[in-house]
């Protein structure tokens, strides 16, 4: 009997060992020591610290410019999920159909998900910076005419367009994951009735594409509400600190101005926000599910 | 027929033209990685090209790329390797060892895929920051192991469920070891869900940015992304270099995307609807 659990916790130690000690030591210490420094008013180069208890919250709270960079995420996710889902969407449903070259065409929109925000951002910079202008400038379009970066406006619908640039091919590929699902003898039902394109659309293939968008609106949000790199390289907070995101706030508040605590605290209500919009999202879009 | 036809014809050169619009940035940094900064800044949208590769001559010195792409290809390739051999290790004793401990860790870590990486960022560094574990390439790979299990362990662990058991008691009851059975038996099974875990960990390490800027902070450790930010830190304006620079960053990604495109779509729609 010893011998057999002796065994047991062999077994346990040499499949699981590795991977549980490592995830526990980069994932759940790391976490629960957040909350802990979110009480304390930990400095990184004294080391010492003392509990400063709900301090840390309060500042939060109380700090107008963090409040307004929240504001600024919610606002910057929101349209970056219509615009990208909107665009996915349809981009989907035209590159549905088994068409002639549209194996290119999907793989050409998904191009820009193989790299990262860093590097696309530095792109979209060159581009907003130089091209456009040039652009605006030379068939006098006033709306170009000087940078998108350079006007705190326009330099937040440089981040939304990049965004969801980005996202749309990949939010494509799981719409049309999707729409294989859709029975076709009820769209050609459809078309026996006399249904035209857009009556299909809005009564069979939105209805059923339920889970799809909820699927979508999710991945969308999350990886808005995260945004770091892209924020870096296309617009680094400016101009004047006006395109700050939350997670480029948080970086910061941590690591250039050394306030641990606080910027720790910013990261956990900027969980909690984002947790609490996909929960509620997913829930009120559950109830939309319908069967075919 | 024939007015449907020629309705795909006209739809597929809209969608070709606004593919190509798409891509515009693309194309245009390609174009202008080839000219002078002069001739960039006075017209960035002309097709005169003259196949000048000074500027990736500057480029290369200047990001020392292939101290970068070598620390990039380091760091993708042994990460996933952890990744895949651990995470699978672990998948199997979840999936059949029906233990009271092994279904709460693996409720645990499903779970901890919610949790978004800033969270953990500022604890992470100041906890291995104060034991000295920063700056090295071991630190980075041990953090990647342990961001990268969760989602490779549920991967694997909805797959082994889906296998037969009794391909394994066969092997028990010759006589063969948990080891052996997982190693010959198991191991080479997963090989169909492996596409989907390596497509998405080779995209999230090659370009991952916040992490690597994080913990390596040692030139010579510089991964490409940290390169890049780097070289844009210093050649602010010079833009010939810098439109070389980001083209030989996106390359080899690129080049794989040519061979591998149907892959990485399947996995990625695979991933994204777990």
């Amino acid at each position: 009997m010893v011998k057999q659990k002796q065994k047991n916790i062999g077994t346990f130690l040499f499949f699981g060992g590795p991977a549980v000690f490592v995830f526990f030591a980069v994932v759940l210490v790391p976490l629960a020591f957040g909350f802990y420094l979110t009480l304390t008013n930990w400095n990184m180069s004294s080391g010492q610290h003392r509990f400063v208890w709900l301090k840390n919250y309060k500042q939060v709270f109380s700090d107008a410019s963090y409040l307004s960079q929240l504001w600024f995420t919610l606002k910057y996710a929101f349209f970056s999920v219509i615009f990208s889902n909107a665009g996915a969407f349809f981009l989907g449903l035209s590159l549905n159909r088994g068409m002639k070259g549209q194996s290119v065409l999907r793989t050409g929109f998904f191009t820009p998900n193989l790299i990262g925000g860093l590097v696309l951002g530095y792109l979209w910079q060159i581009l907003f910076s130089q091209v456009l202008p040039y652009i605006g400038r030379k068939y006098g379009l006033p709306l170009f005419a000087t940078s998108w970066l350079s006007d705190t406006g326009r330099a937040f619908w440089a981040l939304v367009i990049v965004n969801s640039w980005q996202l749309i091919g990949y939010l494509m590929i799981v719409y049309i994951a999707g729409f294989v699902n859709i029975p076709s003898d009820l769209l050609e039902a459809a078309e026996i009735d006399g249904a035209g394109g857009i009556k299909k659309i809005t009564s069979i293939i939105l209805p059923l594409s339920v889970s799809s968008i909820t699927i979508c609106v999710f991945l969308a949000l999350s990886r808005s509400f995260l945004t770091y790199d892209l924020n870096l390289a296309l617009t680094n907070g400016g101009p004047y600190g006006s395109t700050e995101l939350a997670s480029f706030h948080i970086v910061q508040k941590a690591f250039l101005s050394n306030q641990y605590g606080v910027g720790q605290a910013e990261a956990v209500i900027l969980f909690i926000v984002v947790a609490a919009i996909a929960l509620t999202q997913s829930f009120l879009m559950k109830k939309m599910e319908v069967e075919a | 027929m024939k007015k449907k036809n020629s309705g795909t014809i006209v739809k597929n050169l809209l969608l070709s033209v606004l593919l190509v619009a798409f891509l515009f940035p693309f194309i245009e940094v390609i174009i202008n990685s080839f000219r002078t900064t002069q001739q960039f800044i006075s017209n960035p949208v002309s097709f005169r090209i003259q196949l000048s590769l000074k500027n990736y001559v500057t480029a290369y010195k200047s990001m020392n790329f292939p101290t970068a792409f070598f620390n990039s290809a380091v760091i993708t390739i042994t990460g996933i390797c952890l990744i895949i051999l651990f995470s699978s290790m672990a998948a199997y004793l979840f999936a059949r060892f029906k233990w009271r401990i092994n279904s709460v860790l693996f409720f645990i870590m499903t779970a901890s895929m919610t949790i978004p990486f800033q969270v953990v960022m500022i604890p992470l560094v100041t906890i291995y920051g104060s034991i000295g574990f920063l700056n090295s390439r071991q630190a980075l790979l041990f953090m990647y192991l342990g961001f990268g299990a969760p989602f490779a362990v549920f991967t694997f662990h909805g797959f082994i469920k889906g296998i037969p058991i009794a391909l394994e008691e066969a092997a028990s009851i010759d006589g063969a070891s948990k080891i052996r059975i997982f190693f010959q038996i198991v191991l080479p099974l997963l090989t169909p869900v492996l596409a989907t875990v390596i497509v998405l960990d080779v995209l999230w390490l090659w370009n991952d940015y916040l992490l690597p800027s994080l913990i390596l902070q040692s030139a010579n450790l510089r991964t490409l992304p940290l390169s890049t930010y780097n070289f844009f830190s210093s050649y602010s304006v010079d833009y010939g270099p810098l439109m070389a620079g980001l083209i030989m960053t996106l390359l080899p990604v690129l080049f794989l995307y040519l061979f591998l495109q149907k892959y990485i779509i399947e996995g990625i729609a695979a991933g994204a609807v777990k």
